[in-house]
């Protein structure tokens, strides 16, 4: 049987998806100087309406604006200053509360845990988001492996300490290596990623390489990058910025739009691409999956 | 030329120049799609940093003409003000568009004045903010001879009080990295600390003259 193929639109006509992108950043951004300059009310509604729901968000923004202390404080300094960082060799131990301790080279982790796609939202603590195309694989599948004992209670990750690789750690704007941490059954969710990569490819350095958490539901402050060790622990670990400001940062951190950070509002958020602001939803929208982890708990005062 | 010609003629234009190269800047970019990845973000910060920026320009203006003896140099001291005071103006804008229009809630000036209201760094900057309107309606020489020179002066001593309460707005703001707002605030004290002195001088040398 002869099945036709439509050859009405060679390839050469279709658009180079890097020209559609900044063509639409362009239209999307001109509007601004109006917006800031005249009252903002005169514009028509429509000319800064939401696009869908959850486009992932270009790549150009996703590794150009990062909070990554460890190469600078301000958004695009990571971006400028992560080219230091050695990714290979590197290695991840994983020990503690297990019965099986192990380091793991980060080609292993490659081999070891067939990366696969995940679009998730991530929900800054700053009150911006974005949609961002992961490669990875679930925490748990690492930590099965590990066989966590009976005493494990909590997760314990750690980025790498190396001022030489890393310039923003010369200064004490945080308490350096960076720590986060996750209550067991919170690293067991199968939502819960290790990362590799993003957009098909291993993670740019300015994003955690070679290999950084992903907890969607959470404020991303607790997606820790560029990760050497996971202990697991009997207590609940002392983590970064809930050590430096615990009024400001919880440990649990849960996307929460009724809970304010004292200085802000979370009730809303700018999707990074677009300028009105988005209602910020329970859980950045994961609440289905993820609500009962926490059934019982006062998410007012473990914020 | 004399010394005030060159104020006038070579100084000041290039101080105007330099005061609007923040503005000049931020259209260039907005218009062409520079401003990053989260442009309302920008637009923010470079216009609050422009008005701190020019306040404490502005604050210097008295000291370096102290300093260097050029008289003529105070004639810098009100347009510099009022370039601080109109990027101040845009960065309230910014800020005020964000919170109502940009946030979906339409031009609700009571949800405005709650986040003033309610959120300290917010409180701190929109003070500041107030405090320099006074100064900017009174910035002309009519106004000078209406409240008389002594009153007018120390009106505009108001401007110490803002530039303080803007860089604690500053400091409040950041979430860890201080260096830059408590630069901010180390030049403030600075420029406070000699007018100070330059008071306490100028007193013990009447008192001497008197005693003499």
């Amino acid at each position: 049987m002869l099945i036709r193929h439509p050859d009405d639109m060679p390839a050469s006509a279709i658009t180079d998806e890097r020209v559609y992108e900044s063509r639409r950043r362009f239209l999307g951004r001109t509007g601004l100087a109006l917006a800031a300059t005249a009252a903002g009310s005169l514009l028509p509604r429509a000319a800064l309406g939401r696009g869908p729901q959850d486009e992932p968000t270009p790549l150009e923004d996703v590794i150009g604006y990062n909070n990554f202390y460890e190469f600078g404080t301000g958004k695009d300094d990571p971006a400028k200053h992560a080219h230091t960082l050695k990714t290979r060799p590197w290695t991840v131990t994983v020990d503690g509360e297990v019965h099986r301790p192990r380091t793991f080279d980060i080609d292993e982790l490659w081999r070891g845990f067939p990366p696969e796609e995940r679009v998730y939202r991530l929900r800054c603590v700053e009150a911006w988001s974005m949609v961002i195309p992961w490669l990875g694989f679930p925490v748990r599948d690492l930590l099965n492996a590990v066989e966590p004992t009976s005493q494990a209670k909590f997760v314990e990750f750690t980025t790498l300490l190396d001022p030489d690789q890393m310039p923003g750690q010369r200064r004490n704007v945080l308490p350096w290596p960076y720590v986060e941490g996750l209550r067991l059954d919170e690293a067991m969710h199968p939502l819960a990623l290790l990362a590799l990569g993003l957009y098909g490819k291993a993670l740019p350095n300015q994003n955690g390489a070679p290999v950084r958490l992903v907890v969607p539901w959470k404020y991303g402050f607790k997606s820790v990058k560029s990760i050497v060790r996971i202990r697991l622990v009997r207590e609940q670990p002392a983590t970064t910025w809930n050590a430096v400001a615990p009024r400001e940062y919880g440990f649990y951190a849960n996307v929460n739009p009724e809970v304010d950070h004292p200085r802000w509002s979370q009730a809303r958020e700018r999707r990074i691409g677009e300028l009105r602001r988005r209602e910020t939803l329970p859980f950045n929208g994961y609440a289905d999956q993820v609500a009962s982890l926490y059934r019982g708990m006062d998410l007012r005062r473990l914020y | 030329m004399t010394q005030g010609q060159v104020v006038r003629r070579i100084v000041k234009p290039a101080v105007f120049a330099g005061a609007l190269v923040p503005g000049a800047l931020l259209l260039i970019d907005t218009m062409a799609g520079r401003l990053g990845a989260n442009p309302v973000e920008e637009i923010t910060h470079r216009t609050g940093l422009a008005a701190l920026s020019l306040l404490v320009v502005t604050l210097a203006v008295t000291p370096a003409r102290d300093l260097s003896g050029v008289g003529a140099l105070a004639v810098l001291r009100r347009p510099l003000g009022l370039f601080a005071f109109w990027y101040a103006v845009l960065h309230l804008l910014t800020y005020v568009v964000d919170q109502t229009y940009l946030s979906g809630l339409g031009l609700s000036p009571a949800a405005v004045w709650e986040d003033i209201r309610t959120r300290p760094y917010i409180t701190l900057g929109f003070s500041a903010f107030l405090l320099l309107i006074p100064l900017a309606i009174t910035s002309t020489k009519g106004w000078i001879k209406r409240l008389g020179a002594a009153r007018w002066q120390r009106l505009h001593r108001l401007v110490y009080v803002a530039c303080a309460l803007a860089v604690l707005h500053f400091v409040w703001l950041v979430k860890a990295d201080l260096l830059l707002p408590v630069s901010f605030g180390v030049v403030v004290g600075a420029l406070l600390l000699y007018r100070l002195g330059a008071r306490r001088r100028r007193g013990s040398r009447r008192a001497a003259a008197a005693a003499g």
